[in-house]
């Protein structure tokens, strides 16, 4: 493990990753495969927190996707979008055939998601730092028309070095939003290396408490870990709550798997992208 | 002026309950009642502009007009990304009320002035650009703000200024108002600038100079329909704003001008120069050095007139 991983390091059990979240991951690869880019490092990281969300956690209507009632999820951290995209098609908001079609001319998926383009999608992110206050304004929204549904937002961890999420927090805090939860995909890499040297963010859990959220931290691939952590939401009741997923990017994918430069790939070679299919179980 | 359109934001609020209001740490006091009979439509946030701008998006996406208020700099310059990305992109019916737009701050010194906020917010889609003429204009535009599909910067002049708006003219979001027409100078104003200009039109006319004057309270999207209508039979188009010279009024009109094929009418662009002031004084000492009070641009008018005679480009006898 490299230093990077071991920074504010969690240690659990991890179980291996099970056919589900191998099959998503396989999605991811197609996507990749039909766009020839993508960032690799950063959407695998995500996959059992957005599996865990859709599966047990968010009410939706893929038919309905504008639905009243639906839980809104916001992925702050847009270049994670390929585990959002796999997401949508696996629940059917959208099909398998345009998951290749991934940052084509006339895709409806970018590589940062629309919203207006992309069913499920409910604001356009890839600008950081915006996801949260737009989450403060629709949980604000949420309490002042007295409906029940619950706002998720999902920040990548440098993504956190931006001053609007603090901003936002504050704002969370004083608001009781206890109808938010935010969670944070901290696999320790950002763009240019680990967070501790770019930006450190620790002790992140500890920072959210203290800016009023009611924290947990989880490992972010331990399935039932995630799934026992969601169903103690809210945390406290009057506080927004969140979940620092301690996660590793590019997991799934040995050889991309806390490496830095697997953050965004473009122009795959076949072999790398067999050798992916390969590592995710596809023979 | 800035009192008309906040009390506003609490009549629109009475009358239509997707009305929110949020300020940035504003004065205290500041719409006390509304606080009081609608708490949860009245949002008194931090220093923290770029989350305001954020969770104004949240609450639009939720079906909401939230009337967003601060110093108009920190608005612009502050927050761009969040107007371009939040609002813009998702084309959201947020309005954003900068206090002091131009040298209304001028005794704040340099980073107050909203000196450039035309320039930052014309280019982006979708945005509307609203800059009042005085404090009656800006009820009238405040009522047809409601129901505006799109974000809108509102830009505050600095109050007290002479009433030149009448019930009359009506009020239309993106269609100027002509308020003096007598020809061939025609001067396109916005803002504190329109009384100004309506100043200099009746010190000219006592030199022998007719002008036309039209509030174009709206700076984007450009009544270029007006434009089009007025240039045709003008010996000189001038711009006045209370803006520096790239990117506002006078630019949107040369552009227009220019796209549409219309380059044969001199443009005197009259408006603030290229650099930070380093002047405190008030807004009117900061529009004298200038040039822009009411014998200044006239002058300055007289003169391009002169030459434009002199080169034969006019069209008008």
């Amino acid at each position: 493990m490299n230093d990077a991983l071991q920074h504010e390091a969690f240690v659990t059990d991890t179980p291996p990753l099970d056919e589900r979240s191998l099959y998503l991951r396989r999605l991811v690869i197609e996507a990749l495969e039909g766009g020839n880019r993508g960032h690799v490092g950063s959407s695998m990281s995500l996959i059992e927190i957005v599996r865990v969300l859709f599966d047990d956690f968010l009410n939706y209507r893929p038919d309905e996707p504008r639905w009243e009632g639906r839980d809104r999820f916001i992925l702050s951290k847009g270049h994670g979008c390929l585990a959002h995209y796999v997401m949508l098609v696996d629940k059917g908001f959208i099909s398998r055939e345009t998951l290749t079609t991934f940052c084509h001319q006339t895709s409806i998926l970018g590589g940062h998601p629309e919203a207006g383009k992309v069913p499920g999608v409910e604001a356009s992110t890839g600008a950081l730092g915006h996801g949260l206050s737009i989450g403060v304004g629709m949980a604000v929204a949420a309490k002042m028309g007295h409906r029940n549904h619950r706002v998720v937002v999902v920040t990548g961890d440098g993504e956190i070095n931006e001053g609007s999420n603090w901003e936002a927090a504050m704002s969370a805090a004083k608001h009781k939003l206890d109808n938010l939860l935010l969670i944070v995909d901290y696999n320790k890499l950002q763009s240019y290396g680990p967070t501790y040297e770019v930006l450190d963010l620790s002790p992140l859990a500890k920072k959210l408490e203290a800016f009023g959220f009611a924290t947990l931290e989880a490992d972010g691939h331990d399935v039932p870990a995630l799934r026992d952590a969601l169903h103690k939401l809210p945390f406290t009741p009057g506080r927004p709550s969140a979940i620092v997923c301690h996660t590793v990017k590019g997991k799934g994918i040995p050889f991309a798997e806390g490496e830095a430069t697997w953050h965004h790939k473009s122009r795959f070679p076949a072999e790398q992208i067999a050798a992916m299919y390969d590592a995710l179980g596809d023979v | 002026m800035r009192k008309a359109c906040i009390n506003h934001v609490y009549e629109l609020a009475k009358r239509d309950e997707r009305v929110v209001f949020i300020g940035s740490d504003l004065g205290p006091g500041l719409l006390d009642e509304m606080k009081a009979e609608m708490p949860d439509r009245w949002y008194m946030e931090g220093v923290s502009e770029q989350h305001c701008v954020g969770m104004a998006a949240g609450l639009a996406l939720e079906g909401y007009i939230p009337y967003f208020n601060t110093i108009a700099t920190f608005i612009t310059r502050r927050c761009f990304e969040q107007v371009a990305v939040d609002l813009c992109l998702h084309d959201l019916p947020v309005r954003l009320i900068g206090n002091g737009g131009g040298v209304v701050y001028a005794p704040l010194g340099p980073t107050h002035l909203a000196i450039e906020d035309i320039s930052i917010f014309r280019p982006l889609p979708n945005m509307t650009i609203f800059c009042a003429a005085d404090a009656d204009e800006m009820v009238r535009f405040m009522d047809t703000s409601l129901d505006w599909p799109h974000p809108i910067y509102i830009r505050l002049a600095k109050g007290g200024d002479p009433i030149v708006s009448s019930p009359e003219h009506g009020f239309e979001i993106g269609k100027g108002i002509v308020l003096r027409d007598e020809g061939p100078v025609l001067i396109i104003a916005m803002g504190a600038m329109v009384s100004r200009a309506l100043d200099a039109a009746e010190l000219l006319k006592a030199r022998g100079i007719r002008c036309r004057v039209v509030n174009m309270h709206t700076v984007k999207p450009l009544d270029t329909g007006l434009v089009d209508e007025l240039a045709a039979d003008s010996d000189l188009i001038v711009t006045c704003e209370e803006h520096v010279r790239t990117g506002g009024l006078g630019s949107a009109v040369i552009e227009h001008l220019s796209d549409s094929g219309q380059t044969g009418t001199p443009v005197l662009r009259l408006a603030l120069p290229d650099r930070f002031p380093t002047e405190y004084g008030s807004q009117d000492s900061m529009l004298e050095t200038a040039g822009l009070q009411p014998p200044q641009l006239a002058a300055a008018i007289e003169v391009a007139l002169s030459r434009t005679t002199a080169t034969g480009t006019g069209k008008a006898s």
